[in-house]
């Protein structure tokens, strides 16, 4: 009986596990090789030049700058996100008591989300058109045509549209996230929060905040790998693109534009690994904060 | 509630490590997958070369053709095609009009498995330094000294335009052979110009007087496709071209120390710079995209644009009728220049090469030969309205206002046609370039700094050793 059921197990397993190793763990484990080389991506031989790929990235200034701007947009997109959506979802929710038409909010918000991001990205560079985009031109009707600017055409400011884009294109599905979350709070905390004389503000803080602590680690999580990314948004957006003069290059795009423009696989190969390893740490710190805190909330037994 | 017992929610140290280093074991065997295509596809044996087929083609083989089917649709690689099949009745061809080439041949190429012509054209091409670096691309010298379809005593090399060997050589080998001729200068709609009073300028000082006028009445003087600044490089580029002459090309492009500080370079920069500097580039354009920047000139917003000789076909549909775009010659920068006013930056696109591991070459340059015909370049002609690489494919053809400029600032420049080829020998430092002339006419940088910039780049890529270095 017993044999028979793991021979089962196996049967069943054995298939699906020889699929991923191939077609999902084998293109890692090649590219780990591969950014040991020297391969070009059209010769059928590639020659092993050792760490050299690495030592490279060092001193490569706009791989550099790709470094620098997703850093700034792993420490600016999640955190813009997150509070964003637990304002909105908070406002939606009220302490329990709901907001009228609640659903039809939650559905405008999560709208952006239906869109895939390469439209999302086409459609806000019509809005940043310097002449006749939207954002300039409502400044302007506004009598604030001061304000108006050639948004991503200047380098102090088009790293930080290319982030709002990317913050508009992902809050709404972590309004629906946290609503969800708040919803699942008994409500008697709220109440109780209330008769102690809490406003809006200390019940967010005391009742709602930590009892949504772990969708908003996971959302970091999330949201951090995101922020590792945004290939997409700047490919189609930004002048260059990666520009003007490398103020939105994002590592993505480097690995993208050293393989398939410069011919050099091995090399892009080796961004790519490097990209892995920051996901993976940010991956893991993330979680493992998380895990320290969480006791410590649940009655110190830190 | 004890911690261990919950299910992780991340990998513990110990598997990370189990797997990074099973992975690393792992890594050299199915590395070896990726690249493990090797020296094969022998190629088929040639037949003896006669008068009748003086490449050697073997009559049964059969060929495989690939071509980017982009504007230019791939109608004409298959008349071309007819013919070969009218000439070698008993061939077999098989012929693909892709989108995404590079993609597509790709892993062709790494298996040692290519088809015997490309097209390597379009978004996504591979990049030919690339391939030459490989060793993919077969040597079509013999296909240039075989004697032209059509023309009698002629030689294929001899019935081609300026500048289109010169394209496709790499270390001295002619490896890729362009189709179209494209040439790059500034565009402008005649009736617009006639209707206000407007003379194209020769000079660069009649370029700032025009500039001034057209501005106070109401019209920007120039825009671009700021998106792309590479397209502002383009003019910037070949005003140094006309002063420095072809010794200025040669040492930018063979890597010359100091190159980029040559006066023509300079003087070049500064001029764009003054252009910017005085407000002569229509506000907004260095974020609009190539489509926005051409639309707003086709409105009559811009007096002038710069791009190459595809920007006809581009605008079909949003140039109002009557708009007559025509293109002129960048204005030269003044008396002591090297090249005359005439001159014009000309290259080759629409590349197409054999590979060296294709399986008929002899079958791929033959066909090469009947597409560069005469008489399959003029209906391409008739039918794109763009000008092809053989020299006279548009005689006696009624052309439209853009192509026929196009052809007379070709009859007019003569011999004085020029072309960098730094922008597809070194990918990196076209990019570089490109940077530096957008933060130029944005006034971030000085035309020094501008010199300094790219000097630095090209000093980077000379002391690589991983690059492979070309000379002209």
């Amino acid at each position: 009986m017993g044999h028979g059921r793991w021979r089962f197990l196996f049967a069943a397993l054995v298939p699906a596990l020889v699929l991923h190793v191939v077609f999902v763990l084998s293109p890692y484990a090649q590219a780990f090789y591969l950014s040991l080389t020297d391969w070009t991506g059209v010769a059928g031989q590639a020659h092993f030049v050792g760490v050299d790929n690495y030592a490279r990235l060092g001193v490569d200034p706009l791989f550099l700058d790709a470094v620098r701007n997703n850093a700034i947009m792993l420490l600016v997109v999640p955190a813009a996100t997150i509070g964003l959506g637990l304002f909105l979802a908070s406002m939606l929710h009220r302490g329990g008591r709901g907001l009228r038409g609640g659903s039809a909010y939650q559905i405008v918000y999560f709208f952006p989300q239906l869109l895939s991001l390469v439209i999302v990205a086409v459609l806000w560079g019509f809005v940043y058109n310097p002449n006749t985009g939207l954002l300039n031109s409502g400044l302007r009707a506004i009598g604030l045509g001061a304000l108006a600017h050639s948004w991503l055409a200047e380098p102090r400011f088009a790293l930080a549209a290319v982030m709002a884009v990317l913050v508009w294109s992902s809050v709404g599905f972590y309004v629906v996230l946290f609503r969800a979350a708040i919803d699942g709070i008994p409500g008697e905390l709220f109440e109780a929060a209330r008769l102690d004389g809490a406003g809006g503000w200390s019940s967010f803080r005391h009742v709602t905040l930590p009892l949504v602590r772990e969708n908003v680690q996971v959302a970091f999580v999330y949201l951090g790998i995101a922020a590792l990314d945004g290939f997409a948004v700047v490919q189609v957006m930004t002048v260059g693109p990666g520009g003007p003069d490398g103020a939105t290059e994002v590592v993505g795009l480097s690995l993208y534009r050293t393989a398939f423009s410069y011919g050099k696989f091995g090399y892009a190969s080796a961004m790519g690994v490097a990209l892995f390893f920051a996901t993976l740490t940010l991956a893991i710190l993330a979680l493992r904060t998380g895990r320290r805190e969480r006791p410590a909330t649940r009655g110190g037994q830190a | 509630m004890n911690p261990t017992t919950r299910p992780r929610p991340y990998p513990a140290r110990r598997t990370v490590l189990r797997t990074a280093v099973t992975a690393s074991l792992a890594a050299p065997l199915l590395g070896a997958c990726v690249t493990s295509g090797e020296a094969g596809g022998g190629a088929a044996e040639g037949a003896a070369k006669t008068a009748d087929n003086p490449l050697g083609v073997k009559a049964d083989a059969p060929l495989e053709v690939v071509v980017f089917k982009g504007g230019y649709g791939d109608e004409y690689a298959i008349r071309a095609e007819s013919r070969y099949t009218r000439q070698y009745p008993r061939a077999r061809i098989d012929h693909k009009g892709l989108q995404r080439v590079g993609e597509a041949m790709q892993p062709r190429f790494v298996a040692g498995d290519p088809p015997d012509v490309v097209d390597n054209t379009g978004a996504g091409r591979l990049d030919v330094a690339t391939l030459v670096g490989a060793g993919q691309l077969g040597d079509l010298g013999d296909l240039l000294d075989a004697p032209a379809l059509d023309q009698p005593g002629k030689r294929v090399r001899d019935t081609l335009l300026p500048g289109v060997v010169d394209d496709g050589t790499f270390g001295g080998r002619v490896v890729t052979l362009n189709f179209t001729y494209t040439v790059w200068g500034l565009w402008y709609s005649k009736p617009f110009f006639a209707e206000r009073g407007w003379a194209y300028p020769k000079t660069w000082a009649e370029m700032l007087t025009l500039c001034a006028a057209i501005r106070k009445a109401g019209v920007a003087p120039w825009t671009y496709q700021g998106k792309y600044p590479e397209y502002l490089n383009d003019p910037l580029l070949a005003v140094a071209a006309k002063t420095g002459g072809p010794d200025l090309i040669r040492a930018v492009d063979n890597l010359t120390p100091n190159a980029w500080r040559q006066p023509g370079l300079t003087q070049a920069a500064t001029v764009f710079a003054e252009l910017a500097g005085r407000g002569y580039l229509m506000a907004g354009s260095e974020a609009l995209s190539h489509t926005e920047a051409q639309a707003a000139w086709c409105q009559r917003r811009a007096a002038f644009l710069p791009c190459g000789s595809w920007l006809e076909s581009e605008q079909k549909g949003v140039a109002p009728a009557g708009f007559d775009m025509v293109m002129g010659a960048v204005p030269a920068a003044g008396p002591g220049d090297r090249l005359p006013v005439t001159a014009v930056q000309a290259a080759g696109s629409e590349s197409f090469l054999v590979p060296a591991k294709a399986k008929n070459p002899a079958g791929g340059r033959e066909y090469l030969r009947m597409l560069f015909a005469r008489e399959s370049a003029r209906a391409f002609a008739e039918a794109n309205s763009t000008l092809p690489a053989v020299a006279g494919a548009t005689d006696g053809l009624r052309l439209g206002s853009a192509l026929g400029s196009v052809r007379d600032a070709v009859t007019a420049a003569g011999a004085n046609t020029f072309t960098y080829r730094f922008r597809t020998w070194y990918a990196p430092l076209a990019k570089a370039v490109d940077d530096a002339t957008g933060e130029l006419v944005n006034r971030r940088i000085s035309p020094a700094d501008w010199s300094t910039r790219i000097q630095k780049a090209a000093d980077a890529l000379a002391r690589d050793t991983s690059v492979r270095k070309y000379t002209r």
